[in-house]
């Protein structure tokens, strides 16, 4: 463990360091309230799907609670696991590459594993 | 700790080295254990070959036949060629970066240990009845109605030492990411280090799915589970898609660092910067990255369709582009070059026919008609040889004689090492050039024999022939190894005389911090530059010499995997035996102590005083 | 470095998680693990899907039938909230308020242990009515996929615990607070998975 540089703060830089990590966390709070309302919203159409009330038919609703599962992942991934942050580079360059390949993958077992 | 050498008793050194986070012994232990089983699968190798030397041979039965081409596949793959290459990548990438460790010293032994545990828990089948008997790539049918304990050998062990493989990627990627020395930007990284990186993040991939289909193989023979029996649901075709979804990436995981190497050997022994340095990457990352996208066409005639062949033959073909390029390369890099041929550039100009003649017939079953002609003959095995020994194999071999000056302080005999050569490549030429022709006329691969009369004797006893001329090439080289330990004349910093990058400025072998001071790097090949200034040293030091950070060793990594192997006899056992279970659990709560206390001791390393160093300086200084 | 040295909000770094050479490696290492990661949870929901309703010729369990959407909200809503007191957890550890860290990672753990305890239930429930593991391909496919990401969930559970318990005494510093970003890293991405299981899994199931 090496040796770091201890750097004290002015007063001025502590709080708007303060001032900065308050707004995130309230950006944060406003993220979780969407992933909530995502997540509802998603239980409830599958719901309302299987009620069979009119409109809900599954060609509209695993569509869309599929994005809502990126959007909600995305949330997570950026604000909650800070990546919109830098230093992440290298962070979203591999979670996009495992990404794009765990597409592949899935694509792969729903098409040609039973070809027939 | 000290470099000054000191009286220590068997104990301590022993110690030493199974406690060892250094990555130069790292990689040496990488490269004892490597090497061990790579004998181990040429002996099974030269078995299958004098089986094969005459029709209707009885030599060995069927299904002893069967364990000894899967353990052939398996040792040479898993516990041969990917642990040499990562001993190399552990030797010489942080120095090649002007590192002084790797990022994770401990998860560096824990790879290591794992790998060491997971081959010899694979080998003790040998000796437990039955050796794993459905080839390396153990297709769900076959491999879940097979009796008796091997392939529970096959997925426990492959399964250890499969996660210290995709620990050492994880290790070598950040180690690449955030160890590089001041100046040693991306596009500066030596040809090895690059193709250790792409390697590792291909590891990081394709490893993963390796995991969770040996879960479901091992699940499925001794669980209960169902994945892959048709009868009850399940779908033999998802193991054939898992496996080749690691198993494609991994041989091109097997390769890139061959071509590092390569890359290397051809601009030292030209004497002249690598040609197309930048498309050179370029093509790395696009092979890479193409590797994940072409497994299918392992599997052309399963009959996935003609829409999924067509677009898995395009994806295979477009692979040959980027290759092509490095060929090119490594041809324009000689080109003009001032040549001396010494034996790695000798294994470097045989490397090129050779991979490009596994290369086109890998093209010609991409093809995907062809392939429903080539499916399952010999054509395919003379196809795999050409390109895992044609660049592989001649990729360490070469590594070994170019870097073991830099990892044991002393060089092999270089007479030696062009006989070694000269035998391992006529005799690798004339096994498997014939096999094209063996698999044309119709000879089915995986046969234990063969009927006399159907024209293929002598194709195979020539094969069988030329076998027998590379096992003698691999003595030769143990030979030239032992003599060349007793013997021990220690060499010089660069003792090749053209070292271009980091590692050729320090000592031979380093001291276990490396360097002396952390180096700046002025441009690509670093140390050829700073000798073109009038530099001797080689090195502009970045920073004055200071206290440097080391971590501890540790004892841990040997007592984890300890656990896992205990745990692996368990869940093997757990079924006909009372002491089955309780075995696994105490195995794994072994393996999760370990972990815990792992996690709760702090360790914060050592710092090596600054008076040390410069005492390390003025005795090197002397030596001149 | 000083375990013993002692921060103050002044001047204790901005990002405390990568403030170290070390620390630099474990987070830019945790990042590539949570890459493989989503390849291996790939795999096995590639098999899921595969696999989901096959079994042999009389299987008499189906998605539709089977799951139950109450106690699959009643869990994603306990898991998402476990998520964000791990992000008030990671506010307080950047602001060096090691006690309310501590708090908020506690009430975290106990929302997933929470979490564990229903998915536990949940099976036993599916046991009880035959739809044991040996069942058919389905099942294989479903605890399998589940499982893991229960297992997942332990393992976190296990591993915060030991770190709140470790370090009550000490309180941060620069050593132990990577080890407590990276669970945050870890339990976000579990609950990354969650988000595609009860998506997948639970609801593309009852929709059919």
């Amino acid at each position: 463990m090496a040796e770091i540089e201890i750097y004290k703060k002015s007063p001025a830089e502590f709080d708007l360091g303060q001032r900065r990590a308050r707004r995130s966390m309230r950006s944060q709070v406003i993220m979780f309230s969407l992933m909530i309302f995502l997540t509802l919203t998603s239980f409830m159409i599958v719901t309302a799907s299987n009620a069979e009330v009119i409109g809900f038919s599954k060609y509209y609703v695993i569509p869309v609670i599929m994005l809502f599962a990126a959007v909600q992942v995305g949330l997570q991934l950026y604000y909650f696991m800070h990546m919109q942050e830098k230093g992440h580079g290298i962070a979203a360059m591999f979670m996009f590459t495992g990404a794009l390949l765990a597409f592949l993958i899935v694509l792969t077992f729903v098409t040609i594993v039973w070809w027939n | 700790m000290s470099s000054v050498a000191q009286k220590k008793g068997f104990g301590s050194w022993l110690w030493d080295w199974l406690t060892t986070v250094d990555h130069k012994k790292i990689g040496i232990l990488y490269l004892l254990g490597g090497g061990f089983f790579f004998v181990l699968g040429g002996i099974e190798a030269m078995i299958i070959r004098i089986q094969l030397a005459v029709p209707n041979s009885d030599l060995i039965s069927a299904g002893l036949f069967n364990q000894i081409i899967t353990m052939h596949g398996t040792t040479m793959i898993f516990l041969a060629a990917m642990p040499i290459l990562f001993g190399f990548m552990n030797a010489i990438m942080p120095l090649q970066i002007g590192a002084r460790d790797v990022a994770f010293p401990f998860l560096n032994s824990l790879g290591l240990w794992m790998f060491i545990f997971g081959g010899l828990f694979l080998n003790i089948s040998w000796f437990m009845g039955q050796a794993p008997d459905a080839g390396w790539t153990s297709y769900a049918s076959l491999a879940i109605t097979s009796e008796g304990h091997g392939v529970d050998f096959y997925a426990i062990g492959l399964q250890i030492a499969g996660g210290g493989s995709l620990i050492a990627g994880i290790n070598f990627l950040v180690t690449i990411i955030n160890m590089r020395a001041p100046g040693m930007t991306y596009m500066r990284m030596p040809l090895f280090t690059w193709t250790t990186f792409i390697a590792s993040a291909m590891i990081l991939f394709a490893f993963p799915p390796l995991t969770i289909g040996l879960f479901f193989l091992t699940f499925d023979r001794m669980f209960g589970a169902n994945f892959f029996d048709h009868a009850m649901g399940g779908n033999t075709i998802i193991w054939e898609h898992i496996f080749w979804i690691f198993g494609h990436p991994e041989v091109y995981i097997l390769i890139l660092p061959a071509f590092g190497i390569f890359s290397e050997i051809f601009s030292i022994f030209s004497r002249k910067r690598l040609f197309g340095y930048t498309s050179m990457v370029f093509a790395t990352v696009l092979i890479g990255f193409l590797g994940f996208m072409v497994w299918a066409h392992h599997m052309f005639t399963v009959g996935l369709g003609p829409t999924a062949n067509a677009i898995f033959a395009v994806a295979t073909m477009a692979i040959a582009v980027p290759t092509g390029v490095k060929i090119f390369n490594w041809l324009l890099t000689m080109w003009g070059g001032s040549i001396k041929v010494t034996t790695p550039m000798l294994y470097a100009i045989g490397f090129i026919p050779s991979f490009v003649m596994g290369g086109v017939t890998g093209v010609m079953q991409g093809a995907a008609p062809l392939d429903y002609q080539l499916h399952d003959t010999y054509f395919i095995v003379a196809h795999f040889h050409y390109v895992i020994v044609g660049g592989t194999v001649l990729g360490i071999l070469a590594a070994t004689h170019l870097y073991w000056p830099k990892m044991f302080g002393t060089m092999l005999n270089e007479t030696l090492g062009k006989v070694t050569f000269w035998f391992f490549f006529i005799g690798f030429h004339m096994t498997f050039l014939i096999q094209h022709w063996l698999g044309f006329w119709g000879m089915p691969r995986r046969v234990f024999t063969y009927m006399d009369g159907q024209g293929w004797n002598s194709a195979n006893l020539i094969s069988s022939v030329g076998a027998v001329f590379m096992a003698i090439g691999v003595i030769v080289l143990l030979y030239n190894i032992i003599m060349t330990s007793v013997k021990n004349v220690p060499v010089a910093n660069d003792p090749w005389g053209d070292g271009r990058t980091l590692e050729w400025a320090i000592q031979s072998p380093p001291l276990y911090y490396n360097f002396t001071q952390t180096p700046l790097v002025r441009g690509l090949d670093s140390v050829w530059i700073e000798k073109q200034e009038g530099n001797e040293s080689g090195i502009t030091p970045a920073v004055p010499v200071q206290d440097i950070h080391m971590p501890h060793g540790s004892i841990i990594p040997i007592f984890m995997t300890l656990g896992m192997f205990i745990a692996g006899f368990g869940a093997m056992f757990r079924e006909e035996t009372s002491w089955g279970l309780p075995l696994l659990v105490f195995g794994l709560a072994w393996t999760f102590v370990c972990m815990a206390i792992r996690s709760l001791k702090d360790d914060l390393g050592y710092y090596v005083p600054k008076e040390e160093i410069l005492e390390d300086m003025k005795r090197e200084r002397g030596r001149k | 470095m000083d375990l013993n040295k002692k921060f103050t909000p002044e001047t204790w770094p901005d990002n405390p998680e990568t403030a170290t050479f070390e620390a630099k490696n474990k987070f830019v290492g945790f990042w590539l693990f949570l890459g493989g990661e989503t390849i291996l949870f790939a795999t096995l929901f590639a098999t899921y899907l595969a696999l989901k309703n096959k079994g042999p010729a009389n299987l008499e369990f189906s998605t539709q039938e089977l799951y139950e959407l109450p106690l699959v909200f009643v869990m994603t809503m306990l898991l998402l909230t476990s998520s964000l007191t791990s992000v008030y957890a990671m506010y307080h550890l950047r602001n060096y308020n090691f006690k309310k860290m501590q708090l908020w990672l506690g009430i975290t753990a106990f929302l997933g242990l929470g979490f564990l305890i229903l998915e536990v239930y949940e099976f036993y429930h599916y046991v009880q009515l035959g739809f044991v593991y040996s069942n058919s391909a389905f099942s294989s496919a479903f605890y399998t996929l589940v499982g893991t990401h229960g297992f997942h969930v332990a393992i976190g559970l296990v591993w915060i615990t030991l770190l709140i318990f470790r370090n009550a005494k000490r309180g941060l510093n620069l050593y132990n607070a990577t080890k407590y970003y990276t669970f945050s890293l870890y339990w976000h991405f579990i609950d990354v998975v969650w988000v595609f299981i009860f998506t997948v899994v639970y609801l593309m199931g009852k929709v059919g």
